[in-house]
């Protein structure tokens, strides 16, 4: 007997993907149509670009955020991290513009250096990222606190402030562009070149079976203590855009390392590693802000900032984890 | 069964447990006597711990009967089994290292007077139990912790005995004792008899079952093949029973004497935690297979030659050099390729695409040396050479079969063009097309001038595939064969009834 075999048709439904992107766009898609039905103005090129560049800030932490925890780990203490580099920036440069530069450096340094103490702590010395990082983010605070009596003294130059808070102007089409959402684009570019390499691919098969990763000759501790390198480059960044928006306060990186989890996750990044996007973590932070911007045309309360947050973390990874636990 | 026997206290009838579509047990018969001890014995994967486990209340059998003290019985879960007076003692204990022995033998039901914990009713009702079963040395009020192993067993035994148990299970209870404690024990189980308790024994170690055991049965995937008085029976047809069958399946030629070549890798009294004394050669070219029970040291090995856990002592030559295997990485830059047994634990990185679980060790040791593309290509044509079927280069691994996993966990191991491949049961859990194409392309890899080493606790493969085979028990080795040896021989050298031959 002869059975004649049908064949599969080349058509092909877009599947969702767990840790695709797809689902946050939607979202994205949503929040924007509701914004546009409230506040069409916001949409125009001048305050969508300024919304961006106010945007870069949680965006990039979003995407430190996401190197630790796609392999495996938390970093809590990015937010007491910007603090810290706010009121050492507005210290050491003390309006001399001249010393713009050096400080610069000097946070690139200081924040990778704090990430690879993190990093360090977490993978050699066997301490949960949780533990390593929240120690981490007291004792930035409280070294801050000692360091500057209680009140941050100096003040950022004009050079130093200008990435945060000057644009280009003039630009066709787009009008003023703010040079922090050049920083954004520029870093968003290398991070995701970053994880289509070799380091990224391996960051994430860290993430999502170290024993493997390790019985195949990865590092996975230089690995992970990489990934909080990242974290720590990225709060510093974010740092000089910050405080040169909004200026130096012991308040400038409050709640940041939140904002950033509740960001990654919202973007389908797994807690625990191991699948995800830095593409999505990105969007998820361009969300939660453009959620944010929309409570406040619907005149809802700031103060239900975290409340929200929170409600976003835990239905992520609710969802997340029932799906997953499903197939 | 012969009706002069006292009512039976257990009684398994047509017991049957599927996994996944997998047959784990079918219509399994047997009975334990108050005061019996019966002794369930058999290879790797014949089913004992299943048994057990379905006995224990662990898992509820598919089909058959669970009769327990002349009624039937459905329990619903471990408690359930404990209440109604089943215990089990495992291998791997259940205490709690930083209680005392009252507190871990009362756990979850402490004599309560006014509401609260009676101290001092908990000591005295463990010392008595304690005293009841001849363990008079050991105090109620002692860590846990602070105990040695057969101690601490003690310590298990009295706990399912304050639940009043009328039968015990014990799986393994000497795999983790010293040659002094087992005396111990073999005490211990004859005042445990003498109260009229059942005891049902698992063991590979045959001499324990005859000192032991009153009956025995012998279990061979997933059936029963017999029960046997202990004293109408030898060790030698014990063995027959166990591995009895038909070498059926096909299997690929076997290197020829020219096709071996050098001693590639050469083990001279190396050891570790785990071993001790091994001396082993792997030449190139030829296929060595390793046997033994699960736990004599067969996997250590593979890890300490990856080093996973290197040797601490003794001596390491690879092509005649003395080499030191400190890490995977080390071991991987010699040469060397390890293929785990545990394939969803150590082996995939199951949320990664095909493509990148191929890459990940090219990526991680070789990065810098290979161009990304040129290797991406490699990778791609390996991954077709060794036939992973209906999958994507983008696909999540996990939602492939054992057997293509496995193909893609060797595709990355292929890419380093490794030298020495340790295989560790490379074809547990896989289905027979991609057994059958696994052992082709290991022999392949042989005849084109690797050393493998092949770890397997599936008998007919081990004599099928291998040149020559290493036979390990408790850390060492017991013996080599060579091609062409019997199932009976390999099983005698891994429990141990024939003395291993003098070097």
């Amino acid at each position: 007997m002869q059975t004649v075999q049908p064949r599969s048709l080349p058509l092909r439904l877009p599947r969702v993907r767990p840790g695709g992107v797809l689902p946050i766009l939607v979202i994205l898609a949503v929040l924007l149509v509701l914004v546009g039905i409230r506040q069409p103005d916001f949409l125009a090129p001048p305050s969508l670009m300024s919304f961006l560049g106010r945007s870069a800030p949680i965006i990039l932490l979003a995407a430190g955020q996401y190197f630790v925890i796609v392999s495996g780990e938390f970093d809590l203490s990015v937010g007491s991290l910007v603090t810290a580099q706010v009121v050492v920036a507005a210290r050491l440069i003390d309006s001399d513009p001249a010393r713009t530069w050096p400080v610069v450096l000097l946070l690139l340094a200081f924040g990778a250096l704090v990430g690879l103490v993190n990093g360090l702590i977490t993978t050699r010395l066997r301490v949960p990222s949780f533990i390593t990082t929240l120690g981490m983010f007291l004792i930035l605070v409280g070294a801050v606190y000692l360091w500057s009596d209680g009140a941050p003294k100096g003040g950022l130059s004009e050079e130093f402030r200008r990435f945060g808070r000057r644009a280009f102007e003039d630009v066709p089409l787009l009008g003023r562009v703010p040079y922090a959402l050049l920083v954004l684009v520029v870093l968003a570019v290398a991070a995701v070149l970053l994880m289509r390499s070799d380091f990224g691919r391996t960051l994430v098969a860290v993430g999502d079976n170290p024993r493997t990763a390790e019985l195949s000759g990865v590092r996975v501790w230089r690995t992970r203590t990489f990934a909080f390198i990242l974290s720590g480059l990225a709060a510093a960044v974010a740092a000089i855009l910050l405080g040169g928006y909004s200026g130096v306060s012991f308040q400038a990186g409050a709640g940041l390392e939140f904002g950033a989890i509740t960001a990654v996750v919202l973007g389908g990044v797994a807690l625990g590693g191991g699948r995800g996007a830095v593409v999505g973590a990105m969007l998820g932070a361009l969300t939660l802000e453009l959620l944010f911007a929309l409570m406040n045309f619907y005149g809802v309360s700031g103060a239900l900032r975290s409340t929200v947050q929170g409600g976003i973390i835990l239905l992520a990874v609710a969802v997340s984890a029932t799906r997953s636990s499903s197939r | 069964m012969s009706d002069s026997r006292p009512v039976p206290l257990l009684t398994l009838r047509g017991i049957g447990k599927s996994f996944l579509g997998v047959r784990v047990l079918d219509g399994v018969d047997l009975d334990v006597a108050p005061g019996e001890v019966h002794a369930v014995v058999g290879e790797n994967g014949a089913g004992k711990s299943t048994l057990m486990k379905i006995v224990s209340g662990g898992y509820a059998p598919d089909g058959g009967t669970v009769e327990f003290a002349g009624a039937t019985r459905t329990f619903r879960g471990p408690r359930d089994a404990q209440r109604a007076g089943i215990g089990i003692i495992h291998q791997e204990f259940n205490l709690l290292p930083e209680r005392t022995v009252a507190e871990n033998v009362y756990l979850g039901h402490e004599p309560v007077r006014r509401g609260l914990v009676d101290r001092r009713e908990m000591l005295d009702r463990t010392t008595r139990l304690l005293a009841s079963i001849g363990e008079t040395t050991l105090p109620a009020d002692a860590r846990v912790g602070q105990l040695g192993v057969a101690q601490q067993q003690v310590v298990e035994i009295a706990k399912a005995l304050a639940l009043d148990a009328r039968l015990l299970i014990m799986d393994e209870p000497t795999a983790a004792l010293a040659d002094h404690e087992v005396e111990l024990l073999y005490g211990l189980v004859r005042r445990l008899q003498e109260r009229g308790i059942g005891l049902l024994y698992v063991s590979h170690r045959l001499a324990e079952v005859f000192d032991l055991s009153g009956r025995i049965t012998v279990l061979k995937d997933g059936r029963r093949v017999t029960t046997v008085d202990t004293a109408d029976t030898t060790a030698d047809e014990l063995v027959r029973h166990m591995v009895g069958r038909e070498l059926s399946s096909y299997y690929p030629d076997r290197a020829a004497p020219e096709d071996r070549g050098p001693v590639r890798l050469n083990l001279r009294d190396a050891g570790n935690r785990k071993l001790r004394d091994v001396n082993l050669q792997l030449r190139a070219g030829e296929v060595l297979g390793i046997g033994g029970l699960q736990g004599s040291g067969r996997s250590a090995l593979a890890r300490a030659i990856f080093g996973v856990s290197p040797f601490t002592t003794g001596d390491v030559t690879l092509d005649d050099r003395p080499v030191r295997l400190r890490s995977p990485r080390t071991a991987m830059r010699a040469g060397i390729a390890y293929v785990t047994e545990d394939r969803k634990g150590e082996g995939i990185v199951p949320r990664q695409s095909v493509l990148d679980n191929a890459l990940l060790a090219s990526r991680a040791v070789f990065a810098a040396r290979s161009g990304r593309a040129a290797r991406t290509v490699r990778v791609r044509e390996l991954l077709a050479a060794v036939e992973v079927r209906g999958a994507g280069d983008d696909q999540e691994i996990r939602f492939l079969s054992g057997g293509n996993q496995q193909k893609v966990v060797l595709a990355r191991w292929l890419a380093l063009n490794p030298r020495i491949l340790l295989f560790d049961e490379p074809t547990r859990g896989i289905d027979v097309g991609a057994k059958s194409a696994i052992h082709d392309l290991v022999r392949r890899l042989a005849r084109d001038g690797a050393a493998v080493l092949m770890i397997s606790s599936d008998l007919p493969e081990l004599l099928g595939m291998s040149d020559r085979i290493v036979v390990m028990r408790d850390g060492h080795v017991a013996g080599e064969l060579p091609a062409g040896a019997t199932e009976e021989e390999v099983v005698a050298l891994a429990v141990g009834t024939v003395r291993e031959p003098v070097q």
